[in-house]
């Protein structure tokens, strides 16, 4: 325990030096918080934009998202809704950016072999490094919504809140974001066993967002709706896919394997 | 200390190391000499229990390598060949983080106390990225030290590093060699094992032979002493081949070169006939091959293995 926790301190001192990193992990978070919370308060304060956004067509697309609102309040939920899925990025991105540094750069500074020769074991090792990737990416994602939650709180509506406001957006936070954390992370691990240049471990990692984006796309067409059920059916799907990417990454990180093929 | 039999390591096809069999004694320095290539990196890496051997055995520390790794891992040392140091992060953390994966218990002691040894205290603050890459190599070694291991393993310490550098490093392996600890050495320089090994194994794939630096020279080329007359040596080369002991005789210019068992018998009985012959003998020396000479006429000669 205490090897591992040597490890995470050792990954967030070194990690965070790193400018790219560190920009990833604060700016990106706060760029996805400030940037709705921005277009709320335009369309507050701006006039004529009511007429913009008084489209009945909204109603269609929007469908279940607003029954009882009146066209302006419902873009004011539809637009609420898109956003917080765009929170799902984060979960994804943190990590893998945080994850394809520590291993790759690791790799490419040779420090990963006397590492090795220490009597830490690699299910510690590789504990210690999941663990310092999954552990920013979750405080920034949660962090992040948070301070979109209280704006979108201070800046709608009661009635747009009322309607935005689903338990399956607490659901998706505090569930679904930590586990797709943990399956960019595994992700990143493997992916960074094979490559030895750190962006591109990321930009393949970051591949992981594909199936997010549909779902963002899905949802703003109107074809999918997003409630509890489908909640936690994505759930459970990652949480699936978290346990056999674990146990991939275990297997494939092996002090032998590590220093003779990942190259 | 180390014991290996038959330890043999082989990549696909190919071997790297080929049924080793060493027997260092403890607080030996042991040279392992060779090429690029050689197989010594695949060697110290076996014996830390980083690949496992394909066949063979070893036993570091009366510890059996493939069952008792992590004991082993806990009571050895080691420099790997790029000193892998986190750049960004200052000496003194490098080290510590080290001490704590290695379960020293009196942390900051040990850090202290290395850092000072080595000479880096007032830099301990410094990023390591800063650093001479003879400091760092060092800082390297130090990090190796933490644990106070019994053996330690150095693979090429010094191969990367500028004479003035190479100094440091070697000082600093001198230092340790005094404290009773059990050094394996991994080099491509000679004049460093001749310098620094109790013992010194020539090594490509398969051992070609382990001896003291001195009686490898001796080995391979007997003993010679040089006789530096005043004039042409031709004229004496019938006098010196004609003595018993003598065994091959060479003229070059003004110089003798006799082979012989034990100069330091002879070498007076040879004076007396040169002179009573009317040579005029300026010098007598021994003629002393370093031990690049030596590793050199061993890797002409092909192993003899099957
Ligand atoms: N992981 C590996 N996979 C395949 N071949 C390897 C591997 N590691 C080393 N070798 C080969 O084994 C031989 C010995 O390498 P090495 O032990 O690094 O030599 P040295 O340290 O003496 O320069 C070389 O021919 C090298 O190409
Ligand atoms: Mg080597």
């Amino acid at each position: 325990m205490d090897k591992i926790i040597t490890i995470i301190s050792k990954e967030w001192a070194e990690v965070f030096k790193n400018k790219l990193v560190f920009f990833s992990v604060l700016f990106l978070p706060l760029i996805l918080a400030a940037l709705p919370l921005g277009m709320l308060f335009a369309f507050s304060r701006i006039e004529g934009m009511e007429t913009e956004l008084n489209d009945p067509e909204i109603m269609k697309l929007a469908g279940q998202m607003c029954v009882g609102l009146n066209p302006m309040d419902c873009s004011l939920v539809y637009t609420l809704n898109l956003f917080v899925l765009m929170f799902m990025i984060l979960p994804v991105a943190i990590p893998v950016t945080i994850a394809a540094y520590s291993i790759v750069g690791e790799k490419m500074t040779r420090s990963l072999e006397p590492l090795l020769a220490t009597p830490i074991t690699t299910v510690e090792l590789l504990t210690a490094k999941i663990i310092a990737a999954v552990v920013p990416a979750i405080a920034a994602t949660w962090v992040a919504f948070g301070i979109f939650f209280i704006g979108a709180w201070l800046l709608t509506p009661p009635a747009v809140f009322a309607a935005f406001f689903k338990p399956h957006w607490l659901l998706a936070i505090f569930v679904v974001a930590p586990l797709l954390t943990i399956l960019a992370t595994c992700i990143a691990v493997i992916v960074s066993s094979r490559v030895t240049d750190p962006r591109v471990a990321e930009q393949l990692s970051a591949l992981v967002i594909l199936p997010l984006i549909l779902l963002v796309v899905g949802q703003s067409m109107g074809l999918i709706l997003i409630d509890e059920q489908l909640m936690f059916l994505l759930g459970g799907i990652v949480l699936a896919l978290d346990v056999i990417l674990l146990y991939l990454a275990i297997r494939l990180f092996q002090r032998e394997t590590i220093l003779t093929r990942w190259k | 200390m180390i014991n290996t039999s038959n330890l043999t390591k082989t990549f696909g096809e190919h071997a790297a190391v080929d049924r080793l069999t060493l027997d260092i004694a403890d607080g030996e320095v042991f040279g392992f000499l060779g090429p690029n290539g050689a197989g010594k990196t695949t060697t110290i890496r076996m014996l830390t229990c980083l690949i496992a051997p394909t066949s063979g055995s070893a036993r570091v520390l009366d510890y059996e390598v493939g069952r008792d790794d992590q004991q082993i891992r806990r009571n050895v040392g080691i420099l790997t060949e790029t000193p892998g140091m986190y750049d960004r992060l200052s000496a003194y953390r490098n080290l510590s983080i080290f001490a704590r994966l290695y379960e020293v218990e009196k942390v900051d002691f040990q850090v202290e106390k290395y850092l000072k040894l080595l000479g880096l205290w007032e830099r301990r603050n410094d990023p390591v990225g800063e650093f001479s890459k003879g400091m760092r190599q060092k800082l390297a070694i130090g990090r190796a030290l933490l644990h106070e291991p019994r053996v330690l393993f150095l693979d090429e310490p010094t191969s990367a590093l500028d004479p003035e550098a190479s100094r440091l490093v070697h000082d600093f392996i001198g230092e340790l060699k005094g404290r009773g600890r059990t050094i394996f050495l991994c080099t491509h320089n000679l004049d460093e094992a001749d310098r620094l090994c109790d013992r010194v194994a020539v090594f490509k794939t398969h051992l070609r032979v382990v001896d003291t630096p001195g009686r490898l020279r001796q080995q391979v080329y007997g003993r010679q002493v040089v006789f530096h007359l005043a004039g042409p040596a031709e004229t004496f080369l019938p006098i010196v081949q004609a003595l018993p002991f003598v065994k091959a005789a060479e003229a070059k210019e003004d110089k003798l070169i006799l082979s012989l068992d034990d100069p330091e018998t002879h070498n007076p009985d040879i004076v007396r006939a040169l002179v009573g012959a009317g040579a005029g003998i300026q010098f007598v020396g021994e003629l002393r091959y370093s031990l690049e000479d030596v590793y050199l006429q061993l890797m002409k000669e092909e192993p003899a293995t099957a």
